[in-house]
């Protein structure tokens, strides 16, 4: 048996509600639906569930912005007999998933809930942002504190200021980073869950309004309203579940460096994910060459050029060569990448989108953007101070 | 002079007012270590490169290059003029001493990766807060 105890775990269930770009159902409610789903997609009813996770906790009686939905309320509203809950915060979102292998290789408990939830559109600070009176009065602490001074509030700008010294490096442009929004548009039409399906071309995208160097509209994600949950089970006993499985080949979290701050890196402008893509790396004797499908975090469009890198599919600078054009990363090219659409039109679903659109792809669940027979696929989400990915194949090792 | 812009300002503790505030005699204060002269930033308690207990903020030259910077479009705050320039530069002491700031007294489109600037302050009450400008625009 390997020592690394991910092999022993897979995923067998998925649940997913739509995804809502004007406030329509309250969030908790979203996450609740999801949890549900998730738990009949596996095949199980929620007494089956002995242990739950959810990045970040978030605050119990708090149903709505970032993290929508507080394990405890979850459970409570669920009825759920647990055995163990945790949380963790080692791999971005993707924390739940690893402190729940981490459970079930304990021996905690056998089948863990795990899920995101965001309510950003519902609530009520939303919309009002830093235009809030008194907000630049405001005092900032932590890891924000380095960056909030300068009016540097948004990811968009800390990304940007990555992106910006890659491109400076390497000679990346803004034609050859048009790939991952362009080609991810084209995916999203083919998703009806997708917020945004309209065709999109180069011309829409150098024409639209910039929001922060290198970074116009088209290179953000559409935040929304939503929730996904998975049950993550001890893989005997999956072998019993009606899904095809899906299991964990190797997982990653970032947790080298300066933790919560990425201003002060060493290694500028390489950022946590670098650091979970090489632990994912290290747990299995899989290379980049297997993986059939990847989806990687697009929170803003050059953060899935540096997972490119980071994971080995292409030379440290190579990645905007490497996406030129699209035709290697389309539907039926040589890494076929976000198929869903991923954040920029899908929505932005904190990775566990990522995470939800490997699975559906390995089931063979993904209809009209089903990649031909994929056997291996990875997720990556996050990048700046916090990172993680998993590597996911498909049957019995 | 003018009023500077309102600013969302850090919080002071004991691990970083000698950043913030060491402003108030115009230079720039880093940790450095007394035994083997390794800079570091932010507070660390014992010296990254030989674990010394020898960290104490010491004065810099305020001179650095910008190592990336994305000039931000979007009006995040009412008050504030767009476009304006966040960058990372990196220390002349010691390159992997990185601060985030904004590029001041100097046109957005001017701003290069690889540029030389120097520090300059804003003060907010005890708070110097380190700007920097180009460092031709000194002399």
């Amino acid at each position: 048996m390997s020592r690394f105890k991910e092999k022993e775990a897979c995923i067998t269930g998925l649940g997913q509600t739509l995804l809502y770009r004007k406030p329509s159902v309250y969030p908790f409610e979203l996450a609740v639906q999801a949890c549900e789903m998730a738990i009949a997609d596996a095949g199980l009813t929620p007494d089956d569930i002995d242990g739950i996770a959810a990045h970040r906790p978030g605050t119990p009686g708090v149903g709505d912005g970032m993290f929508a939905a507080n394990p405890a309320d979850i459970a409570a509203s669920l009825n759920l007999r647990l055995t163990w809950h945790g949380s963790g915060d080692s791999a971005a979102q993707f924390s739940p998933v690893l402190t729940a292998i981490a459970a079930i290789a304990a021996g905690y408990c056998n089948h863990v809930l795990v899920w995101r939830a965001w309510g950003e559109r519902w609530a009520p600070s939303y919309s009002r942002g830093f235009s809030e009176a008194g907000q630049a009065q405001g005092e900032t602490s932590g890891r924000k504190s380095w960056m909030e001074p300068y009016w540097a509030v948004s990811a968009g700008n800390w990304v940007g200021v990555h992106a910006s010294a890659h491109m400076a490096r390497y000679g990346v442009t803004r034609e050859q980073l048009s790939a991952i929004p362009l080609v991810q548009r084209r995916n999203a039409a083919l998703n009806p869950r997708a917020i945004y399906r309209e065709p999109l071309n180069l011309e829409d995208y150098l024409g639209a309004r910039m929001i922060s160097t290198p970074f116009g509209l088209y290179d953000c994600d559409v935040p929304c309203d939503g929730a996904i949950a998975m049950v993550i089970s001890r893989r005997d006993l999956a072998r019993d579940l009606p899904q095809p499985l899906v299991r964990f080949e190797a997982v990653g979290g970032g947790s080298q460096g300066r933790l919560e701050t990425w201003v002060h890196r060493p290694d500028f402008p390489h950022m946590t994910l670098h650091d979970a893509a090489k632990m994912m790396w290290s747990r299995t004797d899989l290379t980049p060459a297997a993986v059939d499908t990847a989806h990687l975090y697009d929170g803003f469009s050059y953060l899935t050029l540096f997972w490119l890198e980071a994971l080995g599919f292409c030379g440290e600078g190579e990645s905007g060569a490497f996406v030129e054009g699209g035709g290697r990363i389309a539907l039926d090219g040589e890494l076929p990448l976000n198929s869903n659409g991923g954040q920029l039109s899908e929505g932005r679903t904190h990775g566990f989108g990522h995470l939800a659109e490997a699975v559906l792809q390995l089931r063979g669940q993904a209809a009209g953007r089903q990649v031909k027979d994929p056997r291996v696929a990875v997720a990556g989400v996050g990048g700046g101070y916090m990172g993680g990915c998993v590597l996911l194949a498909a049957g019995e090792p | 002079m003018s009023v500077p812009l309102a600013r969302p300002l850090p919080m002071l503790t004991d691990m970083n007012r000698y950043f913030w505030c060491g402003g108030a005699d115009g230079r720039l204060h880093i940790l450095r270590c007394g035994a083997c002269g390794t800079w570091s930033h932010p507070y660390v308690a014992r010296c990254p490169a030989c674990r010394a207990k020898a960290m104490s903020p010491q004065p810099t030259s305020g001179r650095a290059v910008v190592s990336g910077f994305t000039v931000n479009h979007q009006p995040w705050f009412p008050h504030v003029p767009v476009p304006y320039v966040i960058a990372f530069v990196q220390l002349a002491e010691q390159s992997e001493v990185q601060l985030a700031a904004n590029i001041v007294n100097c046109a957005p489109e001017a701003v290069r990766v690889g540029m030389p600037v120097k520090v300059l302050f804003e003060q907010y009450g005890e708070i110097f807060l380190p700007l920097f400008e180009p460092a031709e625009a000194a002399a």
